[in-house]
């Protein structure tokens, strides 16, 4: 018997396949490889299995019920609740806001926290790599308000301008809004970095991080940010559920964003008296267990490990972009020092969406367009982009299947 | 399994897209119409010379697309000359049915040379491609009050 305490876990990505049933399937008479994981990741199987069982045996509405089912439905959503807090280290598991996604917590931030606050000439700082949803709700902000959007410029490797960040943070800036992770570039920001001082001038920041979120470990107290965004499914877990991270004295200070059942404490038609944190932020009955499976997803990607994921990532990237460099006629987007695992290319008179259709013919799933970045399209100057982005279970040989299909691209454009 | 794929791109198609005809500003154009693909970024700038009597006299196109968006403006250029508006409505009414799947019995004679490309009725993520210089001329054509002249 080997007595000797376990070592480590390889990364045995074979096996970890395993436990995704869509990956074993053909596309077109090919394996599928799917590299379209900023887009939206699979699920693994103890995902799966979690929507099924609590429909199947735990269902019923939360808060609300005296009876076993709804007391039963109500620990396990709450319980999914720690499991998000204890994810990101948050403080308090009442500073976790059921959303749908990030796009709803950044509104959500962008009416409850920005709209009775911000006045005429405040300023609004976000960066040139934005996703849309977090350009277009302080856009609209900005329209309600007459506050001013302002933009953080990045260079030509897709890497933000520091310098450029400390010049525009004035004495106007009434909130930073950023990506953690860069969805069309790949690049990671120096959230740390720009969270510090933008609290030395007094300034509080949100953190979009729909992309960071499934390729690291985050800890908002070490971050000190005072909103992280996510969206579950990106993170190996259901569609339709996300998180906004809020601190405390903060979200006590907001108003409700939406009003209905579960916010409120006490209705009568005279005066409503709000809720306790976080329900004041949840109306409605929530999307149940979507919530329950992101604490599946969690405790999934717990058991490999943040910190060995982004290992694999890192190794699957670098291997996929020494590889691609070498192709003629390939142009890489995004070469900022400190990068996640995507791929965005274009290839010498070949659009995207050529790319991608020929691409799907050999069962390789990438994503051809703007990626919601169209700001940063116009900033490079093109239309599109080709992105393969990678995910915990990709192996190198998708990386070939990937390269070698690029080159059948080319080859069939001559 | 390349061979399918030769059913969207054809080589008709890899011609266009090569070497697009009409592709260049018309500084006389009567009606002149942006067209964009919000899901994808293509854009495409078309020029339309139309008479009197309704016949269209010149098409020119510029602007940046995938292979199958600018052989589809590259081909309908050609193929609208001279033609009466009411038959270039026409001839796109019966391409959409057709590129759109919504024609089971597919007569690929009525389209002439657009035939080359019904193969994207296989591709529906790739129907808008095929049809965005189509609805711009389509634009061109209807919305005369809204088109820009550049007299
Ligand atoms: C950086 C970034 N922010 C925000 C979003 C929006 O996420 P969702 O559509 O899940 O709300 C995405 C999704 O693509 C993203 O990549």
């Amino acid at each position: 018997m080997n007595t000797a305490p376990a070592a480590v876990p390889a990364f045995d990505v074979a096996r970890i396949r395993k436990d995704f049933p869509i990956l074993g399937q053909q596309v077109h008479g090919k394996p599928l490889v799917y590299l379209d994981n900023a887009a939206t990741a699979q699920k693994p199987k103890a995902v799966l299995d979690c929507i099924a069982k609590v429909y199947t045996e735990d269902y019923a509405n939360v808060h609300r019920g005296v009876h076993t089912l709804s007391q039963r439905a109500t620990e396990l959503f709450e319980g999914a609740r720690e499991k998000v807090q204890r994810h990101l280290n948050a403080r308090h598991s009442h500073e976790i806001v059921f959303t749908r996604g990030t796009t709803e917590a950044i509104n959500l931030v962008a009416q409850s926290y920005g709209r009775p606050r911000f006045k005429a000439g405040d300023e609004i700082l976000i960066t040139a790599m934005e996703h849309h949803s977090n350009i277009v709700p302080w856009q609209m902000l900005c329209e309600q308000t007459g506050a001013v959007l302002k933009v953080v410029p990045i260079d030509r490797t897709g890497t933000l301008e520091l310098d450029r960040f400390e010049a525009l943070l004035s004495n106007r800036t009434r909130l930073l809004a950023v990506a953690h992770m860069s969805n069309a570039l790949g690049t990671i920001n120096p959230v740390e970095t720009l969270i510090e001082q933008a609290h030395r001038r007094g300034v509080p920041v949100l953190v979009d991080g729909a992309q960071a979120i499934p390729h690291m470990a985050v800890d908002v107290q070490a971050l000190d940010c005072d909103f992280y965004a996510f969206s579950g499914h990106k993170l190996y877990g259901p569609a339709g559920i996300g998180i906004l991270y809020g601190k405390e004295e903060l979200l006590n200070k907001m108003p409700p964003y939406q009003g209905g059942g579960d916010m409120i404490r006490r209705v009568t038609f005279e005066k409503t008296e709000y809720n306790t944190l976080p329900y004041k932020f949840e109306a409605g009955t929530p999307s149940i267990v979507d919530a329950i499976a992101l604490g599946a997803a969690i405790d999934y990607v717990n058991g490999i490990g943040m910190e060995t994921i982004a290992g694999h990532e890192q190794r699957l990237l670098a291997y996929a972009t020494e590889q691609a460099l070498r192709i003629p006629g390939l142009e890489l987007f995004g070469q900022a020092a400190e990068k996640g695992a995507i791929l965005s290319f274009t290839l010498h008179r070949i659009h995207p969406h050529d790319i991608g259709t020929i691409l799907d013919h050999l069962g390789i799933a990438i994503r051809a367009g703007h990626h919601c970045a169209m700001p940063v399209m116009d900033f490079f100057g093109i239309p599109a982009t080709a992105r393969a982005s990678f995910g915990l279970y990709n192996t190198f040989e998708e990386v070939d299947a990937l390269i070698a299909g690029i080159h059948k691209v080319i080859e069939v454009f001559g | 399994m390349l061979d399918q794929i030769r059913d969207l791109y054809q080589e008709v198609v890899f011609d266009h897209n090569r070497n697009p005809r009409n592709f260049r500003v018309m500084e006389d154009a009567n009606r002149t119409v942006e067209g964009f693909n919000p899901l994808c970024g293509d854009r495409i700038t078309l020029y339309v010379k139309i008479d009197d009597a309704g016949v269209i006299r010149d098409v020119s196109f510029q602007g940046s697309g995938c292979a199958i968006s600018t052989a589809s403006a590259s081909l309908m250029t050609e193929i609208v000359r001279n033609m009466h508006e009411s038959e270039a409505h026409a001839l796109f009414e019966t391409f959409h049915r057709i590129a759109t799947g919504k024609d089971d019995a597919v007569n690929l004679e009525e389209l002439g040379k657009l035939a080359v490309l019904a193969g994207v009725r296989a591709y529906p993520a790739r129907v808008k491609c095929a049809t965005l210089a189509w609805h711009s001329l389509e634009a061109a054509l209807e919305n005369q009050e809204t088109t820009v002249t550049t007299e």
